[in-house]
């Protein structure tokens, strides 16, 4: 494959670097080079937050991402923020639930997901952030179903081992959303 | 305040809106000063000094001159100002790492020269600005993210009580612990201030008002809880009241 | 191979556990504020010690004695608190004790920033305290190579009894990457120190003392004349860099740490489009790797330092340069992070006005 560079972005607390993190953990699994590098500092709280990842087959270089191929949008302040950097035919998942429409780019491929709403569907409105992450998983077509479901049973271990399944069940709506 | 009044616009303080947490203290206690700077007539001459914690950017918040310290050493910076510019009331305002930890040495011998200055302490018993690791106040089996297993006695020692210390050193005017959790104990962190104010506005030495106040971002629990948290958990161990008045010393005489 | 996805942060306080570090002492600030967390659990696991200090001045004097009692000491802060620790850091090199430090620096002056920086370049390579020393310094590019000069950066710092800083940046510190903890051997070198003040005068037969102070100039003389032939001895063989694409470039780039990864996709991008560009990489910021800069070929006309501090390690560029090649710089600082495309155009006009020429 060649390098994908991932922009995910939200506010704090919708678990964008969460996201990023089981990317990179798939990548890492499947023998790829990746980085995963976040916003840091005390503006992550109240504010936006966001992780940059990339994947390559090749050893990478810079983990910083300036012109994205991917970006995954949780919040309209976000779109603001990166919408303008995403490489001309790029992949944008944006929640739509969070995000107006009426301001997105139309030289890009949009995967619409209304996140939050599915979120809510399945019982609980932090999942969110994986109704995103299997839209993109979809479509991107870089990482398996399996190979994410290989990461999320590493992460939910122990106490958040009850997590899996809906975790799981939210990650499976987004890809079914992103085949629409 | 009288009774009535529900909600006052800002005093002291500029129009900037803060970027604490929600339901974090530290937002009510920068209104607390600059009510009391306004009231007392000093804001146009006060200086403050900004310590390294949450309220660095402090500097943006109050209507006053105001510098900004190196990690712990705001009581220092305070000392310099004040003996040049001695009618001026001279304030710090530090977290419990900054006064209890790093700066510790800078506290107490502030107080140990009496120097005229104000303290404005807020202890939330832990680090909040770095991501809540533990200070000298964090509670026995308090969490952090440097005490994984709960803080311990052994090896990290009992939480300091910075009031009580300081209440041992003959420097020290004014001392008292405070709590913003309900309006009625606002109110009486007010007086506490006012009082504060008023020892060094009158050359009576050190004054330091100490405030339990919250951090429900790094105690890890909702911002209404987090009041309860310090309700339950602080005050039992950092029991509010005067510490050190010099109106009390005067009458014992 | 087994690889594993860690935080920088992290994956250094592993490598330090690896490298056989008996004991931390440290304070937080961002952003290396996972080094102590995750050396708070795993110290305690391991029945080693882990302490948070009351400051970093407090800190580097708990190295400085137990460093001085025999043990395998780590410190970790950020660029305001080396800065305080400098007082430590020269009786340290002064008295001999070894240790390791990491310094994941941030923007300065002052409490600057908390983003990327290497404006401590002087700091880190013309000693920083008080007095006539040096510190053994790396600089890696990335985590497996932090891993690696870490698990080995004990028993080099046992073996010249001096400090060893590690100096990476908040973007090292904060990236995650997947490293192979086992690429190289643990430390297994767990030599006495006959040296130390251990409190084993009795087995000795005679007690230790670990002083720097010296009264007599001509004693104190003498002690820095033995440390710098220890750090003669560290020029001679302690350099360490690395070469890329020198062989036929007519434009070579000096970029340590972060900026060299950035560089290095600079590089491969102009070869790309066919412009002769190589790298030099330093990795020990001191001793400076003068041997890199022997025996360029001939085709090269111009050296271009990249750094992200306002031309720090260019002095050391032109020191070695000795005015055989044009040298330029750029540099970004404040912990704003350059773009590869930034080195490119840069490179570009260079390479444009020496053909005019
Ligand atoms: C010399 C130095 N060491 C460490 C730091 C990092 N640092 C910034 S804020 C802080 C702790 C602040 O905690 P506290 O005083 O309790 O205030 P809070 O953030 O909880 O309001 C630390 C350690 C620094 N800025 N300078
Ligand atoms: S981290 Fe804690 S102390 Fe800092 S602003 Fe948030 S709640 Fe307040």
């Amino acid at each position: 494959m060649t390098e994908e560079k991932v922009i995910i972005a939200g506010f704090g607390g919708q678990g964008v670097m969460l996201m990023g993190q089981l990317l990179a953990q798939a990548a890492t699994h499947e023998g790829m080079h990746t980085t995963w590098f976040p916003s840091y500092g005390p503006e992550t709280r109240g504010g936006t937050a966001n992780c940059s990842v990339v994947f390559d087959n090749h050893p990478i270089n810079s983990p910083v991402v300036s012109v994205p191929d991917s970006l995954l949008i949780l919040n309209h302040p976000s779109l603001a923020k990166f919408q303008g950097k995403l490489k001309e035919g790029g992949v944008l998942v944006v929640n739509t639930s969070l995000v107006e429409e009426k301001d997105l780019r139309d030289d890009v491929r949009i995967i619409k997901v209304d996140a939050n709403q599915k979120a809510l569907e399945i019982g609980n409105l932090k999942v969110a952030n994986m109704v995103m992450l299997g839209a993109y998983v979809k479509a991107s077509g870089i990482f398996s179903r399996e190979s994410l479901l290989k990461v999320f049973k590493e992460r939910f271990t122990g106490e958040k081992q009850k997590l899996l399944e809906m975790n799981t069940r939210a990650f499976d709506a987004g890809m079914e959303l992103a085949a629409d | 305040m009288n009774s009535d009044t529900v909600y006052r616009p800002k005093q002291g303080l500029t129009d900037r809106e803060f970027h604490y947490c929600p339901g974090c203290t530290h937002g009510i206690i920068h209104k607390l000063v600059g009510e009391v700077l306004t009231e007392q007539g000093l804001i146009g001459e006060a200086i403050g000094v900004a310590s390294v914690g949450c309220s660095v950017l402090n500097y943006v918040y109050f209507d006053c001159d105001m510098q900004q310290a190196a990690h712990g050493r705001a009581p220092a910076v305070a000392t310099g100002i004040k003996r040049v510019r001695e009618n001026h009331a001279v304030f710090t305002y530090q977290g419990d790492g900054d006064l209890a930890s790093i700066g510790l040495a800078e506290a107490v011998h502030a107080a140990h020269r009496g120097e005229n200055i104000t303290v404005i302490f807020v202890n939330n018993a832990i680090y909040g600005m770095t991501g809540g690791q533990m200070a000298p106040t964090t509670l026995i089996g308090q969490k952090t993210t440097t005490s994984p297993f709960g803080r311990e006695k052994e090896g990290t020692g009992e939480p300091l009580r910075v009031s009580e210390l300081l209440a041992t050193v003959p420097g020290a005017a004014y001392l008292e612990r405070v709590s913003v959790h309900d309006p009625k104990h606002v109110r009486k962190a007010k007086k506490a201030l006012e009082k504060a104010f008023d020892t060094q506005m009158k050359g009576k030495g050190f004054s330091l008002v100490e405030f339990i106040s919250t951090c429900p971002v790094n105690w890890g629990i909702q911002p209404r809880e987090s009041l309860d948290w310090a309700v339950e958990n602080m005050i039992p161990y950092y029991p509010l009241g005067v510490f050190k008045d010099p109106e009390k010393e005067e009458e014992d005489d | 191979m087994s690889r594993v996805l860690m935080k920088g942060n992290e994956a250094m306080a592993l490598a330090a556990i690896k490298g056989g570090c008996d004991a931390f002492f440290g304070y937080p600030i961002t952003p290396q504020n996972e080094i102590p967390e995750y050396l708070s659990e795993h110290m305690a696991k391991e029945d080693r010690v882990f302490v948070q200090a009351e400051s970093e001045v407090a800190a580097i004097n708990m190295v400085y004695g137990a460093g001085g009692a025999g043990a395998r000491v780590l410190t970790s802060s950020s660029s305001p608190g080396i800065a305080l620790k400098q007082e430590g850091i020269s009786y340290l090199a002064g008295s001999e004790v070894p240790c390791v430090i990491i310094n994941v620096m941030r923007g300065g002056p002052g409490l600057g920033g908390i983003q990327p920086s290497q404006a401590d370049y002087n700091q880190i390579t013309r000693g920083g305290g008080n007095g006539d020393y040096h510190l053994l310094s790396y600089a890696p590019e990335n985590l497996q190579e932090a891993v690696d000069l870490i698990k080995q950066s004990f028993d080099k710092a046992d073996a010249y009894r001096n400090p060893v800083m590690i100096a990476v940046d908040g973007l090292l510190g904060q990236m995650m990457e997947p490293v192979d903890l086992e690429r190289t051997p643990d430390s297994k070198q767990r030599e006495r120190k006959e040296w130390a003040t251990d409190g084993d005068a009795g087995r000795r037969g005679k007690a230790n003392t670990i002083v720097s102070l010296h009264l007599d100039p001509n004693k104190l003389e003498e002690h820095n004349l033995a440390l710098k032939e220890k750090y003669d001895r560290m020029v001679e063989n302690e350099q360490r860099y690395e070469r890329l694409e020198t062989e036929d470039a007519e434009l070579v780039f000096i970029a340590y740490g972060s900026t060299a990864r950035i560089a290095r996709s600079a590089v491969e991008s102009l070869r790309e489009e066919g412009y002769k560009v190589g790298m030099i990489r330093p990795i020990t910021l001191w001793p400076f790797p003068e041997n890199a800069f022997k025996k360029l070929p001939d085709t090269v006309h111009t050296l271009l330092t990249l750094e992200m501090s306002l031309g720090q390690m260019h002095q050391d560029v032109k020191i070695v340069n000795q005015g055989r090649y044009h040298l330029d710089l750029y540099a970004r600082t404040g912990g704003v992070v350059p773009e590869p495309e930034e080195f490119i155009e840069k490179a570009k006009a260079i390479l444009k006005k020496e053909d005019a020429a």
